[in-house]
């Protein structure tokens, strides 16, 4: 309530090494609660692949070509050929013989060959080579201990996935969400495919709205430990926090402007719901629009020169665009009486949104320059969009019973995944940046 | 906003006309209330049919620790709403009006208006329509005297259900908004 400033002061740090320390116990048992994403639906045409496991791989319990397998056979985009019982087994380009694949209609073919340096290290090599017109699209080397198997798994698979479709691959990113297990609510973090989750804040009151900072390092989160929802940004180095916007009323809805210096924050301090700028210390905040209804939901385009942003000031809920610079607001829906939470596309050709059609809530996406709409889900309680930064991908949180799981569609409505945790409840996804 | 004006002088004049003869009931004892003698200002849980109309008597003239008497009309802290509604409807204004009379007598309280809306829809928007509500009761109390001073407005949107259920019963039960004072 604002009063009793230093008692809430000192309230609050307790907490937070309350806090700290249920981390701490948390990570040691957090494996058991991972994800697994499985495809529900395929799209058209996928590409042929055969992946020869690497020379060497078996003497490591994890090795590599399994998860690049995984990996790209979960995007929907590929579709394994058994590449098994071609002697002698290639691990060079120069050693394959194209007929081989191109008899069991492998379009792709990968090598490649683990070598221990003698230091603990070893070094992995493969190559990517396209069967049909036998020539070489990639090759890599790089030299890691085993413990970096995995993230070295996923940056192959990355290199395939950009060599044969043509886009960014995203399986060295991560993902945020919240879990919940009855009055205990965890922000997690965990590698896109769901593996290495990590509990960085637990609570016994609702988080909600993670967002990462453009550069991975930070997450800005809604809490609402402190009878109120307050906006907390969090580094993942050092599990440290810091209050970014506390003010009366309530605060809520981050989003990080592109260059990570400033967000856009829902705030109620001056009556309504209405959106301001604020530095990610939390000083100079900025009022950004009045208006007489809600405004909130805010997200930046790409270019950080506008915000989309869902209000009622029309008198139904739709989405709007405002240009930072120039004050000037244009409504981007027209169809549908309820349009909410957009999310700019990376790409920035359009933003994901929420829809509710019939009472069902649906995912959706739209195109700025055509203002062509496509459902993409079927409810019945879909929400909470976020976008992979290849713009291929959405992840969202849906309602299966009555338990809350995380699902993924593709942004041409194609593919589509369910995220399943043995556990908990899982809500409120959202997809990190590019590791570069 | 023209809404809400006509909506209160509404409600000031039907209060005003209901609570006639009820103003001098209530002897204001300035002690904390101990258990069971706390006082009464003429509510009485078997005096359904005045209830509603000492509660503005009470909330004019109890003493700063009326709110912690279970017996008062100050006692009832919940207002409900209909679906993507904002309106205080007519059965929850008497309560809102005892509170909003009892701030004015006591401006030393503070309150908090905890906005809550059901689980359908998206949570930050209904972070949204929950402060919406927090702040539809926060306006009327203002209109009948309380000062703004002394109501935060927060919302928990669909976040703090207080019931857990699926259907129409547990969606109205958490359509809410919630009057906690200070220390509460």
């Amino acid at each position: 309530m604002g009063m009793n400033q230093p008692r809430n002061r000192l309230r609050r740090t307790v907490r937070l090494i309350c806090l700290l320390f249920v981390v701490a116990l948390l990570s040691s048992f957090a494996a058991r609660a991972q994800l697994t994403i499985e495809i529900v639906g395929g799209a058209g045409t996928t590409v042929p692949i055969a992946i020869v496991p690497f020379e060497n791989e078996a003497n490591w319990p994890l090795g590599i070509t399994g998860i690049v397998g995984a990996d790209l056979e979960r995007s929907g985009l590929f579709r394994l050929i058994d590449a098994g019982g071609i002697a002698p087994r290639p691990a060079r380009a120069e050693d394959v013989k194209f007929g081989d694949y191109r008899a069991r209609g492998a379009d792709a073919v990968v090598v490649g060959s683990m070598r221990p340096l003698g230091d603990g290290r070893v070094e992995v090599r493969f190559a990517l080579l396209d069967a049909v017109k036998q020539t070489q699209l990639a090759a890599m080397t790089y030299v890691v201990t085993p413990p970096q198997f995995r993230a070295t798994a996923h940056r192959i698979a990355d290199v395939i996935y950009e060599k044969l479709t043509g886009d960014a691959g995203v399986f060295s990113t991560r993902i945020a969400y919240i879990t919940r297990n009855r009055a205990r609510y965890e922000l997690v973090v965990a590698d896109a495919d769901g593996s290495n989750p990590q509990a960085v804040v637990a609570s016994n009151e609702p988080l909600l709205s993670p967002a990462w900072a453009p550069d991975g390092t930070r997450l800005a989160y809604v809490s609402l430990e402190n009878k109120k929802p307050v906006v907390y940004v969090q580094s993942l180095a050092t599990g440290q926090r810091q209050v970014l916007a506390n003010f009366r009323g309530s605060n809520s809805a981050p989003a990080w402007a592109p260059d990570g210096r400033r967000l856009a924050v829902t705030l109620t301090k001056d009556g309504g719901s209405q959106l301001f700028l604020i530095n990610a210390d939390g000083t100079g905040v900025q009022r950004l629009l009045s208006s007489p209804g809600i405004d909130t939901e805010a997200s930046f385009t790409p270019d950080g020169k506008a915000l989309l942003f869902a209000s009622d000031r029309g008198g139904t809920p739709q989405i709007y665009r405002l240009n930072i610079a120039t004050g000037v607001v244009e409504r981007l829906t027209f169809e549908g009486g309820h349009n909410v939470s957009p999310r700019a596309t990376p790409d920035g050709k359009g933003f994901v949104f929420v829809r509710r059609e019939g009472g069902r809530f649906m995912v959706a996406i739209q195109d700025y320059a055509t203002r062509q709409v496509q459902v993409l889900t079927q409810g019945p309680l879909d929400e909470s969009p976020s976008i992979a930064p290849n713009s291929k991908l959405i992840i969202y949180a849906a309602q299966q019973g009555a338990r809350g799981i995380l699902a993924g569609v593709s942004t041409d409505g194609r593919v589509k995944q369910r995220l399943v945790s043995p556990a908990a409840d899982v809500r409120e996804p959202a997809w990190g940046p590019l590791s570069r | 906003m023209r809404k809400w004006i006509i909506g209160a002088l509404v409600v000031a004049a039907l209060a005003g006309c209901s609570s006639t003869g009820t103003q001098d009931a209530a002897p204001v004892e300035e002690r904390p209330p101990a258990e069971g003698t706390a006082p009464t200002t003429g509510a009485t849980t078997s005096g359904a049919s005045t209830a509603g109309v000492s509660g503005t008597a009470a909330g004019a003239t109890a003493g700063p620790n009326a709110h912690k008497d279970p017996k008062s009309i100050l006692a009832k802290r919940s207002v409900y709403f209909d679906y993507d509604q904002f309106v205080i409807k007519d059965e929850y204004k008497a309560t809102v009006e005892a509170h909003a009379k009892y701030l004015q007598a006591n401006r030393g309280l503070r309150i908090i208006v905890q906005g809550n809306t059901d689980e359908r829809g998206t949570r930050e928007y209904n972070i949204a329509l929950g402060q919406k509500r927090a702040d539809a009761v926060k306006k009327l109390m203002m209109v009948l005297g309380a000062s703004e001073t002394q109501i935060e407005t927060v919302s928990f949107g669909k976040e703090k259900p207080r019931v857990e259920g699926h259907d129409e019963s547990s969606w109205a039960e958490n359509r809410r908004g919630d009057i906690v004072y200070a220390g509460e």
